[in-house]
């Protein structure tokens, strides 16, 4: 299990300075979509994903990208579109967010469970209601049991690069699942950052074009999506429980082989930062974890031994990854943009979860920040950990909100 | 009442120019207007969709609902049968009644519910910024159709026509005395009422000039015709870039409304009892 640190991009600060552009965030990903060469793209316009595919419509238009385009009348639809050209043997791409993933649900299970290598980016956005268009990771976490790969990225780089790395690990054969690449809305979306932007015939190298073992096809036919009576169903589960833990070593190689053709890491399931002596270690995901390690360099030179751990893949959930990285903490605070209204919180109660049946024993605290856009400060995250530190004489809350707006209740 | 009583404190973030300026000026002369005429405010519900024409119930201070995206005529429908006295007036978009919510559209028509759907028909999606929508000319260049899209537009008064709408009419966003006509007759319509409103977006599709140029207020034709209502919703098709454009009411027939035909509708006014001894009784 590698937990390498994200290595320089480029030694020479001159050569990779000149070899970068300020690019929207939308657009990273658009560039990235158009280098893995997708045969399909279908999507519906909905804040704050639209740039994305605006991007990529207009790469079609130039002919950067010889991808069939559709603009559809709904989520559901552009789902459903990709689930018949995924079925065709099509690279298959789409992109959406909040209101428009939910609208998708039952064409996010169709997808896994047909066993469909589509990738969408999630450009997470609160639920509503009440109506919100700003970021958290409800939408995605909500949907943390369609049975598709989660990958959360950290900014506007990470999220260019993790989307050829998504279609390996779904085409994968022994994989074939579908995977989610989930980016903070506005936050990464909308933003403008210096990237590397990702070459075509480079990316070809990374990743090989899609070749399907079952496609529609009337030489051979087969059938997609037809009944599994309860003699055989759970059968189809199993497997893709199966693809799921296998995913994780894929997950871990295709960041491997990106490193040796980009030199860029981002960590595979997990990556980790200042943990080695770490007494209070925080779990977070997407581009918080930026505000973190901030927060983390300032509280060290204050003498304070904090390290982080960023998951990347929420699902399938690297138990084993998170073990060892967080073994020798005193004490464990999770930092979530997400609730699960009755009991705590997605990542607290996995976490929690995983540990229970092991001899790690340091007190885990969940907190829930972050939600429908508030900003997550620096100072916040020193709270958070002064919380956690407290939490070692004995935990008074496992779970709180940590913005919490008292006086307007 | 005056219709300024009406105005909330929320502040409008429409595009200066916005099309959606007239129809909240002219619902606000309408609901004052039936106030006085034994219609109270407080028995109305609006009803909105997403889109930028959704904030116009942000903008009135009447009771409102602001639903998720294409549901407004489920929602409106719940409250019209949980409580068939209020009037209630869906506001939606072209995107949120022809695209997402399309089938709500027609099953309202069918059912002739009595409520009334006033389309703000801007075809263009506003709110996220300039894409094409189902009654978006062909060729239409959006920035998610940089080529121009090869779809032909929907003819929503056709289509309600074709679903069963009991009253269908077209405003244009400069004409306000014509709109506040249409709205007052749909509101009062006994059954579904569909208002298409040519609502000019003047940020991402300005039609302006070209509407001015070519709308005309239908008059004298036979409303209760179907035949005579098809030919005037089929005179322009949404693409045709020289036809004349008809505004004004095209079709109003009486038909029984949903609300009022509901199994369970006059419940209260009969003897379960004996009702059911009549089935069972029926049954030997």
């Amino acid at each position: 299990m590698s937990q390498k640190m994200s290595p320089p991009i480029q030694k020479d600060p001159q050569k990779r300075a000149a070899s970068m552009r300020v690019v929207e965030g939308s657009y990273a990903v658009a560039h990235a979509v158009m280098c893995s060469m997708p045969d399909v793209i279908s999507a519906y316009p909905i804040t704050p994903q639209t740039h994305i595919v605006e991007h990529l419509s207009q790469m079609v238009a130039d002919g950067a990208t010889d991808a069939e385009f559709l603009t559809v009348d709904s989520e559901f639809s552009a789902l459903s579109v990709l689930v018949g050209s995924s079925a065709m043997g099509g690279r298959s791409y789409s992109s959406t967010t909040s209101q428009g993933l939910a609208l998708m649900y039952e064409v996010l299970y169709n997808v896994s469970g047909m066993r469909l290598p589509v990738v969408m980016t999630v450009a997470n956005r609160a639920m509503g209601a009440p109506l919100n268009i700003w970021n958290d990771h409800q939408d995605s976490i909500g949907a943390r049991d369609v049975g598709w790969i989660q990958l959360y990225v950290e900014n506007v780089q990470e999220a260019m690069d993790a989307t050829p790395q998504a279609y390996k690990i779904a085409e994968d054969l022994d994989i074939r699942t579908p995977v989610m690449v989930c980016m903070d809305g506005f936050i990464l979306t909308h933003v403008y950052e210096p990237v590397e932007l990702l070459d075509k015939e480079r990316v070809r190298s990374f990743l090989p074009p899609y070749r399907p073992e079952h496609i529609l096809d009337p030489a051979n036919p087969y059938t997609f999506g037809a009944f599994a009576d309860p003699s055989t169903y759970t059968e189809f589960r199993y497997q893709q429980c199966e693809a799921m833990v296998k995913s994780m070593a894929k997950i871990e190689k295709a960041a491997s082989e990106f490193q040796e053709i980009f030199g860029r890491y981002y960590g595979g399931l997990i990556d980790t930062y200042r943990t080695d002596d770490a007494e209070v270690i925080i779990i977070a995901m997407g581009s918080v974890v930026g505000t973190i390690k901030d927060a983390i360099d300032q509280m060290r030179a204050a003498g304070k031994r904090v390290g982080l751990v960023k998951i990347r893949s929420y699902r399938p959930f690297p138990v084993k990854a998170l073990k060892d990285a967080l073994k020798n903490a005193q004490v464990i605070a999770v930092l979530e943009k997400d609730v699960s209204v009755g009991y705590e919180a997605g990542l607290t109660t996995d976490l929690k979860a995983a540990f229970y049946n092991s001899n790690l024993r340091m007190p885990i605290v969940g907190f829930s920040a972050g939600l429908g856009g508030r900003d997550i400060t620096i100072h916040d995250i020193e709270r958070l950990v002064q919380k956690a530190e407290a939490a070692r004489a004995g935990i008074e809350s496992e779970f709180e909100f940590l913005t919490l707006r008292k006086e307007i209740l | 009442m005056n219709p300024k009583d009406l105005a909330s404190y929320a502040t409008n973030t429409w595009c200066p120019g916005c099309g959606n300026f007239s129809i909240l000026s002219a619902i606000r002369s309408v609901l004052a207007q039936l106030d006085q005429e034994g219609y109270p405010v407080e028995d109305v519900v609006l009803v909105s969709g997403i889109g930028c024409h959704a904030k116009i119930v942000d903008y009135l201070n009447v009771n409102s609902f602001y639903s998720i995206h294409g549901r407004t005529l489920p929602v409106a429908t719940g409250i019209k049968l949980a409580n068939p006295d209020l009037k209630v007036i869906c506001f939606s978009g072209d995107g949120d009644s022809l695209a997402e919510g399309l089938d709500h559209l027609i099953f309202a028509a069918k059912r002739n519910i009595d409520v009334t759907l006033i389309l703000h028909d801007n075809r263009v999606y506003g709110l996220t910024t300039g894409q094409f929508t189902p009654t978006s000319p062909p060729g239409f260049k959006g920035k998610s159709t940089p080529l121009g899209t090869e779809e032909l537009p929907m003819n929503p008064p056709e289509l309600m026509l074709a679903s069963g709408a009991t009253y269908i009419a077209r405003g244009y966003t400069h004409g306000i005395d014509l709109l506040q006509k249409l709205f007052k007759e749909a509101i009062l319509h006994q059954g579904f009422s569909f208002v298409d409103v040519l609502q000019v977006c003047v940020t991402f599709f300005n039609l302006y000039e070209s509407y001015n140029q070519r709308t005309y207020e239908v008059k004298d034709n036979d409303t209760s015709s179907f035949d005579e209502a098809l030919k005037i919703a089929r005179s322009w098709n949404y693409d045709d870039h020289e036809a004349r454009i008809p505004l004004g009411k095209f079709y109003q027939v009486d038909a029984p409304t949903f609300d009022r035909t509901f199994p369970g509708f006059e419940i209260r006014d009969v003897d379960r009892d004996s009702r059911i001894k009549e089935v069972l009784e029926g049954l030997i």
